[in-house]
C-alpha cells in the first residue's frame, strides 16, 4: 500500500469505542446534525457490556440506543483500531490515525470523545498461562462471539458484580459451573448489596443472575491459587485463607476488577489519576475539546456510562444546560461505583499468590522471580523485557502496578501495535484533508 | 561524614561507558565507587541499538573501534545471555556505482586496519538478505561486527566490577566535580581519580565540554525471525552521522535475539526533548521500507528517543581534563558508545595508570578543546 | 428464531463450520483447538482476556500475521493458521 492510498477522514467529533458511553456520545452529537465518526476495534458495536451472541437478542437498552445510534448518521467503523492521536498546533485539529486489517485511514476532527472502556486486571498465579484459563469478561466475550461452553466444567474465581451475570450467561450455555468465588470477604459484600437498597431494579438483578447458576455454590472470601494440567488445564486450587481444596475443570474464569483503558487519553497529554482520566463535570479532560465517558473515566458500569456519554456530549456541542440535567443521576451512579471499588479491591493475599517461577509478562515469558520489587516499572523493562511485548504491558503492567505499588511507564506512539505501512499512511504534514462542507464545530 | 574507605576512583555514571570504565579501574586494583543519578544503564545507553561496529570516518575512530570490537570479541566468551551477543556482522547497503566505489575504499582502509571484510555484489547481497529490495549495487560485509543488548552489557560490566571490589550507587546524583572530589548534596566523596562519563549530561558537571544531545529515534517490530540477518546500513549513513545539520535519516536495520527487528536511525539537534517527532519518525520507517519493501507489513511494537552525545570533530573526550585535579573525562561518543566504551575504558585505565595505551589516544584527548576562554574559568 | 447460517472457515487446513457472526477465536476454542500460539519460552497458549488486549489470539489469517482472532469474524473461506509466519 502505497501512502497514496491512505484514507483520509474529516469530522467534527471523533468517539473512540462503540461500547455503551460511546454509542450514547456518538449518537446525541450526531442527532444535532454534526459529523460524527464512530470507531470501534471490535467486529461490531456494543464494547463488551452490550455485546450479543448473533441470533439472541441483546437487552432492551442496547437495542434502543444502537437503534438510535443508526439513525443518527454516525458513520461507524468497526474493526478499526486507533494507533495514534495526536494534536496538531498549526490546524488545532485531532488527528487519529487507525488501522483495519492491513489498511490505514486518518481521521481530523477538532474535538474526540474517549470512550475507550475497560479491560480486566489479571493476577498471575502458578498455572494460569494454560489454555483453559480465561477471563471473567473474557468469558462473557468469547461466549457472545461464538463460542460454546456446553459441557464445560468451568470454575469462576474473581471480583466483582459481574461473576454473576458471567456465570448465569455460562449456564445458559449448557456450563456445568462448579463454583462461583469471589475474593471479597463476605461482610464486605454484604454491606455493598445492603447498600443498593435504594436501587431495587439493580438487588432483582442480581437476585435473578443468582437464580441463573443456582445449581453452583456462590462463595465469599475464596480465590484461586493454582490452575495445574499437562498441556491445558485440568484442576484449580482454592482457598479461603486457610483451607485449600482442589477442583478438576477445563475452563477458569478469572479475573479481578476492571481498569480503565487511558493509554489514548495519556498519549493527549491529558491528566489522569487513580488510573483513570481526569474530567471535569463536563466530562472534558484537561486537554481542551478532548472528553472522556465512561469507564476511561474511572470504573462505572452500564448506566453511568450512558449518563457519561450523554453529558459529554451534550457539552461538547454546546448544551451544558441539557447536561446538568443528568448531573444527579451521574452522582447516585458515581456513589455505587465508588462503593463498588472500594467493595471488590482486589485483597493483600492476592499479592502472594505467584510463586518466583510464575510467568507475570505473557509476552516475553518473564517470571516474577526475575523482577525486583524495588525497581520502577521503566527498569523492568529495560532489564527483562516485562511490558516490552505487543500487549504493551496491559496485562503484566496491570499486574506490577497491584503486585509492586508501581506507577504506570509514560506512553508513547503507537498506542497499539501498528503496521510500519500505517504509521507511514500518515501523511497529514503534506496533504490535509478538505473543509467539512456546513460543519458549525470548525470555525 | 562517609564511614567507608576512600575510593581510589569515583566513576560518575553508570552507563555502558562507564560501566567499562569501572571495570577496567577496578580490575587494575583501584577501589571503584560508581555514582549514577538514575539506574543502571538507563540513560543514552538503554536507548543504544547495540550495534558493535568498526568504523572508518577518521583514522583515529577506525582505531578506537577496532580496538573495542576486538575487546568485546575477547570478552565474549565470558558475557552472560542476557548480554544477548550476536556475532551477525555489518552489511553496509550500496545502492549505486558510487557508493560501491564508496565501499571498495572503505574496504582498503578496513584491510589495511586487519579488519576482516569484503565486498559482495547484488546476486550474493539478496541471498544473505532477501526481504533487500532489488537493483542495489552491492555492499561490503564486515563479519566480526556484532550486535549486543546495551543496558544488560552494561550490568553485566558492573557486576564484574563489583566482583573486584566496586560499589555502585544508584539514585545518586552528583552535583560537582571539583578537584578530586564530587559532591552529592551535602555529601563529598574523594578520590585521587574521578572519571566523567555522564553521557549527554557529562556537560552538566564539566562545563566547557563540547558535547550537544544529537537525539535519535528508534522503531522495534514484533517477532519476524529471519527477515533480516545482519545489520544492515546504508553507506550514505556515513554523510548523515557526520554531519552537525538539523534532521537526518538513514537506514540502518537490526535483527535482534528475539526475532524482533530495530530500525533506526535519525539524528537532530534539538536540546532535550525527548518525545517522538512524527515527522522525523515516518522519515526514518520511510527510508526503511526503500530499502526492504516487506518492512511495511510489519507491526511496531514501540518506538523511543535517546540523546547522543555528540562532538564537533566527532571524536570522544577520553583523558586528563587539566583545570580540575584528578579529573578524567570519558565522554563524548556520539553514535559508537556501546562499540567503544572498552576501548574507552582500556585508555582510561592506561592514562590513570600513565601507561601507554595500545593506540595513540592524542586525538581523544579533552585538552584539544580547551580555548583560551574555557582555560581562563 | 432460525439459526444463523454457517460460515467455513479453514484452520491449519482442516474446515471448521460455524455459526455467522463467530470470531477466529471462539471458533477455534468451540472446536477444541487450544493452541493458538507458542510463548517466547514454548509453552501453548490460547486466549485470555477475549476482547483484543492480551494479544495471546494471535493468529496468521489470510496470510496475515499478527492478526488477534478474538477480534476478526469468521466469514466463507477464511484461512486460518496457528503457526503465526516465520515466528520461533
Amino acid at each position: 500500500m502505497t501512502p497514496s492510498d491512505a484514507e483520509l477522514v474529516s469530522a467534527d467529533v471523533l468517539v473512540v469505542g462503540a461500547g455503551p458511553a460511546g454509542i450514547a456520545a456518538a449518537a446525541t452529537i450526531a442527532e444535532s446534525g454534526r459529523r460524527v465518526v464512530l470507531v470501534d476495534q471490535s467486529p461490531t458495536v456494543g464494547g463488551q457490556i452490550w455485546r450479543h451472541r448473533h441470533g439472541s437478542t441483546p437487552p432492551a437498552a442496547a437495542r434502543r440506543w444502537i437503534a438510535r445510534l443508526q439513525r443518527s448518521g454516525t458513520e461507524v467503523r468497526c474493526e478499526t483500531t486507533v494507533v495514534d492521536l495526536y494534536a496538531s498546533a498549526e490546524s488545532g485539529l485531532f488527528s487519529a490515525v487507525v488501522e483495519r486489517g492491513t489498511s490505514a485511514a486518518v481521521i481530523h476532527a477538532p474535538c474526540v470523545v474517549l470512550a475507550t472502556g475497560a479491560r480486566e486486571r489479571f493476577l498471575p498465579f502458578r498455572g494460569w498461562t494454560l489454555p483453559g484459563v480465561i477471563g471473567v469478561g473474557g468469558a462473557q466475550a468469547l461466549l457472545k462471539s461464538g463460542m460454546s461452553f456446553a459441557g464445560k466444567r468451568v470454575v469462576i474465581a474473581g471480583s466483582g458484580p459481574l461473576l454473576l451475570p458471567v456465570a448465569a450467561a455460562l449456564v445458559e450455555d449448557g456450563a456445568r459451573v462448579q463454583l462461583v468465588a469471589e475474593q471479597a470477604d463476605g461482610r464486605a459484600v454484604a454491606r455493598f448489596a445492603l447498600g443498593l437498597w435504594r436501587r431495587p431494579a439493580t438487588l432483582a438483578q442480581a437476585a435473578r443472575y443468582r437464580a441463573g447458576f443456582l445449581g453452583a455454590p456462590y462463595r465469599v472470601g475464596q480465590w484461586v491459587t493454582a490452575a495445574r494440567g499437562a498441556e491445558r488445564l485440568e484442576e484449580v486450587t482454592i482457598t479461603d485463607g486457610r483451607r485449600e481444596r482442589v477442583l478438576p475443570c477445563d475452563t477458569l474464569c478469572s479475573a479481578y476488577g476492571l481498569v480503565p483503558n487511558i493509554q489514548l487519553a495519556r498519549l493527549l497529554g491529558c491528566r489522569v489519576a487513580n488510573g483513570a482520566a481526569v474530567v471535569d463535570a463536563r466530562q472534558e479532560t484537561s486537554v481542551a475539546r478532548v472528553y472522556a465517558v465512561g469507564e476511561a473515566s474511572g470504573i462505572g458500569g452500564v448506566e453511568l456510562a450512558l449518563v457519561e456519554g450523554q453529558i459529554g456530549a451534550l457539552c461538547a456541542i454546546g448544551r451544558d444546560g441539557e447536561a446538568r440535567r443528568l448531573h444527579s443521576d451521574r452522582a447516585s451512579l458515581a456513589a455505587i461505583a465508588a462503593a463498588m471499588e472500594q467493595t471488590f479491591a482486589p485483597r493483600e493475599e492476592l499479592r502472594a499468590i505467584a510463586t518466583p517461577d510464575t510467568i507475570v509478562c505473557r509476552c516475553e515469558d518473564v517470571t516474577m522471580g526475575a523482577i525486583r520489587a524495588e525497581w520502577t516499572m521503566r527498569q523492568a523493562k529495560l532489564y527483562t523485557r516485562a511490558g516490552m511485548g505487543p500487549c504493551q504491558g496491559r496485562v503484566c503492567g496491570t499486574a506490577l502496578e497491584f503486585l509492586h505499588g508501581w506507577h504506570a511507564d509514560t506512553g508513547r506512539t503507537p498506542a497499539e501495535p501498528a503496521l510500519v505501512s500505517t504509521i507511514l499512511a500518515d501523511r497529514s504534514g503534506s496533504a490535509r484533508p478538505a473543509t467539512p462542507q456546513g460543519s458549525a464545530a470548525h470555525d | 561524614m562517609t564511614t567507608q574507605p576512600r575510593a581510589d576512583a569515583i566513576v560518575v555514571g553508570a552507563g555502558i561507558v562507564g560501566a567499562a570504565c569501572a571495570r577496567a579501574l577496578a580490575r587494575e586494583g583501584m577501589l571503584v565507587t560508581v555514582v549514577e543519578s538514575q539506574f543502571v544503564g538507563g540513560g543514552t545507553t538503554a536507548a543504544g541499538m547495540g550495534h558493535l561496529v568498526v568504523m572508518d570516518d577518521s583514522p583515529s575512530q577506525l582505531a578506537l573501534t577496532a580496538l573495542s570490537v576486538e575487546l568485546w570479541r575477547d570478552l565474549r566468551p565470558s558475557l552472560g545471555a542476557s548480554v544477548e551477543f550476536d556475532p551477525c556482522g555489518t552489511l553496509w547497503i550500496a545502492e549505486d556505482a558510487s557508493q560501491l566505489d564508496a565501499a571498495r575504499e572503505k574496504a582498503r582502509a578496513y584491510h589495511a586496519h586487519g579488519i576482516a571484510c569484503e565486498i559482495i555484489g547484488p546476486s550474493r547481497l539478496a541471498e544473505l538478505e532477501p526481504n533487500l529490495r532489488g537493483g542495489l549495487a552491492g555492499a561490503l560485509l564486515v563479519r566480526e561486527d556484532a550486535v549486543i543488548y546495551p543496558t544488560s552489557a552494561a550490568r553485566w560490566l558492573l557486576d564484574d566490577a563489583r566482583a573486584h571490589g566496586a560499589t555502585v550507587r544508584e539514585s545518586c546524583t552528583v552535583d560537582e566535580i571539583s578537584d578530586r572530589a564530587v559532591r552529592i548534596g551535602h555529601e563529598v566523596l574523594e578520590a585521587d581519580v574521578i572519571v566523567n562519563a555522564a553521557g549527554p549530561g557529562s556537560v552538566h558537571l564539566t562545563p566547557g565540554l563540547p558535547i550537544v544531545p544529537r537525539k535519535g529515534h528508534l522503531a522495534i517490530t514484533d517477532r519476524a525471525p529471519g527477515f533480516c540477518r545482519h545489520q544492515l546500513v546504508e553507506l550514505g549513513y556515513l554523510a548523515s552521522a557526520h554531519v552537525m545539520t538539523n534532521e537526518s535519516v538513514a537506514f540502518n536495520v537490526q535483527p535482534r535475539r528475539t526475532g524482533q527487528i530495530l530500525i533506526g536511525s535519525s539524528r537532530e539537534l534539538v536540546e532535550w526533548d525527548a518525545s517522538i517527532n512524527r515527522d522525523v519518525l515516518r522519515q526514518m520507517l520511510d527510508r526503511a521500507v526503500q530499502y526492504m519493501p516487506a518492512l511495511s507489513r510489519v507491526p511496531v511494537l514501540r518506538t523511543w528517543t535517546g540523546f547522543r552525545p555528540a562532538t564537533p570533530d566527532k571524536l570522544p573526550l577520553i583523558g586528563r581534563w587539566g583545570t580540575i585535579a584528578g579529573l578524567f573525562i570519558a565522554a563524548g561518543h556520539e553514535g559508537l558508545g556501546i562499540t567503544t566504551s572498552l576501548g574507552t575504558a582500556r585508555l582510561i585505565a592506561d592514562l590513570v595508570a600513565g601507561r601507554r595505551p595500545p593506540i595513540d589516544a592524542t586525538a581523544f584527548a579533552p585538552a584539544r578543546v580547551l580555548t583560551p576562554s574555557v582555560v581562563s574559568h | 428464531m432460525s439459526s444463523p447460517a454457517l460460515v467455513a472457515i479453514v484452520v491449519d487446513g482442516r474446515e471448521l463450520r460455524v455459526p455467522a457472526g463467530t470470531t477466529v477465536a471462539a471458533a477455534l476454542l468451540s472446536a477444541g483447538i487450544d493452541t493458538f500460539r507458542r510463548s517466547v519460552t514454548g509453552e501453548i497458549r490460547a486466549p485470555l482476556c477475549g476482547m483484543g488486549v492480551c494479544y495471546e489470539c494471535r493468529l496468521t489469517i489470510d496470510g496475515v500475521s499478527h492478526r488477534r482472532a478474538c477480534l476478526v469474524l469468521a466469514v466463507d473461506g477464511l484461512s486460518v493458521s496457528t503457526t503465526p509466519a516465520g515466528a520461533a
